[in-house]
């Protein structure tokens, strides 16, 4: 191409980039999640042909009453072809086991906000050289193959956490059932999903100029939702080769047989085509999404204190920072603010009737900040 | 549990490369999923040129990205006055290599250094430079954000020195003094062909010499080699800066070949020949290897020192939502 006379070379800017991306290193964040005993570590160990539960200790139903549901995280560096991948596995040990479970994805759902939290805190904060992303990118929610469908704890679960992470839903332990059985399964499932209002992960369209190859494996991708798979640590000899799999009596279920179940679908999609765009849909929507929220509700916090302060007499020339509604503040900005209303909360007389006046004052005189979901294209 | 049944055990442990059976997990593939994200968006690349009138600037832009992207070819005449206080005009193209977009805009500072006085010269420069900073800046803070920002920050400075062969003139001094801490700055020497190769190098020489007498760090700075590799690389090509140009838009024949050149009476001097001028070299650091770095250092490094120092410069910071409309500055 050098010999091309017009050739300037900024075609190079991709090399450029990706040289720089591969000396640094890449990092993704997976979150398990559903009922015990569904497989989700073995398949996690399967995806990424980790050992990651080695020294795990199974709990009996006993010590299982007690438990509540807990976030534990497993940091594992994985190396291929010279680029390098930091994975981060999310489990949620003891969702779902207890007797009345109510809320459980509780636990979830506020970690998933403090990673956002701690990464806005971040990016709002003076020094942003080293920071850390610990925002979750996809969530595998595990759907047992022996209910109907959707069980009450499946869809309060999606519903919960649908516009907080990308989730992808698995159809567990899928060696249970009989090809036709997932099939109507998926069916149901997907059904249901739309029927409850679910927002699950979106793969995106296929461009116009893609080979029609590509565009039917696009396809049969979107179809395929839930996978149905079926994980595997051990490997068995089947016809002469030795492949990861189960061994029953009557058969060997082969878990890289695309026939057999989707791992490798599942596979291929989460970390062969669609992981940028799973860390790309996590920052440009779901992040954004609780950002915004947050700038608005302690836009909402600033306003109100406002307009507190605007009708005592003390206010006027008494200003803390001028601290404006939609800007990002550091911690010891914050930190000042906060100081500055408690000292001027104490110095004002204990009496509880102008500030019911107030507050009437403060409810017309709020706006009504617009849903910026509105406006973000998915 | 299975227990009457013959398996085997897996392959247990950490993967390095997968583990020896099914081992391909497919974790390189990612580079494949970002190059193609990065076609897909294109990328801006912006680029200001500072040198009083006359040194060829337009040429060499023009030269260096092989079309007619500099504001003298957007219309503008060739013989226009020199204007009484620096002014900063910016033109845009998109153009297309190899199936990447790039939005390139070249800024040019006519009037800097023509005047008589030419004293603060500099000054409608650096707030240019701030104001893209602050366009972004604010963008950043918005409630709702825009997917991908638009990026007007100058990513590099070309900074003109004339081919005098004796010494850096004390504008060149103060210009990159006070320039080098906001952007990056990539000094040339331009119409190198009225000195020789001797007289070149010992230009160049006096003019390294002086700008580290005067703290001055041009890009790439030696604070901001990631590693080895990168101070190695980087090494070799401060210690041949000032790069000495040639620009041309006119076609000659030489050998059978038609080259980028000027002609005279005792040659042809070939803008791409090495052994000629060091505009190939210009080129390859500037848009074959650096270009991404370019705009990394101005994003990571010169953007967030704009950036802290507006946050701590407390208060200054104006609201914005997407239902206001944008202030302006006081």
């Amino acid at each position: 191409m050098d010999q091309d006379k017009e050739y300037v070379g900024f075609a190079t800017l991709p090399n450029q980039v990706h040289r720089k991306s591969v000396k640094k290193g890449f990092d993704f964040t997976l979150m398990v999640a559903g009922e015990s005993g569904l497989g989700k570590s073995t398949l996690v160990n399967s995806l990424f042909l980790t050992d990651l539960y080695k020294d795990r200790k199974l709990l009996n139903a006993e010590e299982r009453i007690t438990q509540t549901v807990e976030i534990t995280k497993h940091t594992v560096d994985i190396e291929e072809k010279g680029v390098k991948l930091k994975l981060t596995i999310v489990d949620t040990p003891g969702f779902g086991d207890a007797v009345n479970n109510t809320e459980c994805w509780k636990s979830v759902a506020d970690y998933i906000d403090q990673q956002f939290e701690q990464y806005f805190r971040d990016e709002s904060g003076l020094n942003r050289k080293n920071i850390q992303d610990n925002r979750v990118h996809c969530c595998l929610y595990f759907i047992s193959p022996f209910g109907h469908g959707l069980r009450p704890l499946d869809v309060e679960f999606m519903r919960a956490l649908h516009e907080k992470v990308n989730i992808v839903p698995i159809l567990a332990k899928a060696d249970t059932l009989t090809p036709i059985e997932v099939k109507k399964k998926k069916f149901k499932i997907r059904e249901e999903i739309e029927q409850y209002g679910i927002k699950i992960y979106q793969f995106p369209d296929c461009d116009s100029d893609e080979d029609e190859e590509f565009k039917q494996q696009d396809l049969e991708l979107k179809e395929s939702i839930p996978f149905a798979v079926i994980g595997s640590n051990t490997v068995v000899e089947a016809k002469g080769k030795r492949v990861r799999g189960r061994l029953y009596p009557w058969g060997i279920v082969e878990v890289e047989n695309s026939t057999h179940c989707d791992f490798i679908k599942l596979r291929n999609m989460l970390v062969r085509t669609h992981m940028q765009d799973l860390k790309d849909v996590t920052r440009e929507t779901h992040y954004e999404n609780y950002r915004a929220q947050c700038i608005q509700s302690m836009t909402r916090m600033v306003v109100k204190e406002r307009n507190r302060n605007k009708l005592t007499r003390e206010s006027g020339t008494d200003f803390p920072i001028p601290m404006v509604p939609g800007v990002a503040e550091s911690e010891t900005e914050k930190l000042i603010r906060e100081k500055d209303e408690e000292v001027r909360h104490a110095d004002r007389a204990p009496d509880s009737v102008p500030d019911r006046e107030h507050e009437s004052h403060q409810s017309s005189e709020q706006q009504e900040p617009s849903d910026p979901r509105d406006d973000r294209e998915r | 549990k299975n227990k009457g049944l013959q398996v085997l055990k897996a392959n247990s442990g950490f993967s390095s490369g997968g583990s020896t059976l099914l081992g391909y997990i497919g974790i390189d593939t990612i580079i494949e999923q970002m190059r193609k994200k990065t076609m897909k968006t294109g990328f801006d690349f912006n680029i200001m040129v500072v040198g009083p009138s006359g040194l060829g600037k337009s040429t060499l832009v023009n030269t260096l990205f092989k079309s007619q992207v500099s504001r003298k070819s957007a219309g503008w005449a060739r013989d226009e006055k020199i204007p009484k206080t620096v002014e900063i005009k910016s033109v845009s193209h998109v153009i297309e290599e190899g199936g990447v977009k790039m939005k390139l805009t070249i800024v040019d500072t006519p009037g800097f250094g023509d005047q008589i006085n030419n004293d603060n010269c500099w000054e409608p420069i650096s707030k240019y430079i701030n104001e893209q900073f602050e366009k972004f800046l604010k963008e950043e803070v918005n409630i709702t954000r825009k997917k991908r920002i638009p990026d007007t920050r100058v990513h590099c400075c070309l900074y003109f020195i004339p081919p005098t062969g004796h010494c850096l003139r004390q504008l060149d001094v103060e210009f990159m003094r006070r320039l080098s801490h906001s952007v990056n700055i990539i000094p040339v020497i331009a119409k190198s062909d009225t000195m020789t190769i001797e007289e070149r190098q010992e230009f160049k020489q006096r003019v390294r010499k002086e700008l580290e007498n005067n703290g001055i760090e041009f890009y790439p700075q030696k604070e901001f080699d990631d590693d080895m590799e990168d101070k190695s690389d980087n090494d070799k090509i401060r210690e041949t800066m000032p790069f000495a140009v040639v620009g041309s838009d006119k076609e000659h024949q030489v050998n059978g070949k038609r080259v980028l050149g000027r002609k005279t009476a005792w040659g042809i001097i070939e803008v791409e020949n090495p052994n000629h001028c060091e505009f190939a070299q210009l080129r390859d650091f500037l848009i074959r290897s650096h270009l991404q770095d370019l705009k990394e250092v101005t994003h990571n490094i010169h953007y967030e020192t704009y950036r802290a120092k507006r946050l701590n410069d407390n208060g200054g910071l104006h609201p914005i939502s997407s239902n206001d409309t944008q202030e302006k500055n006081p």
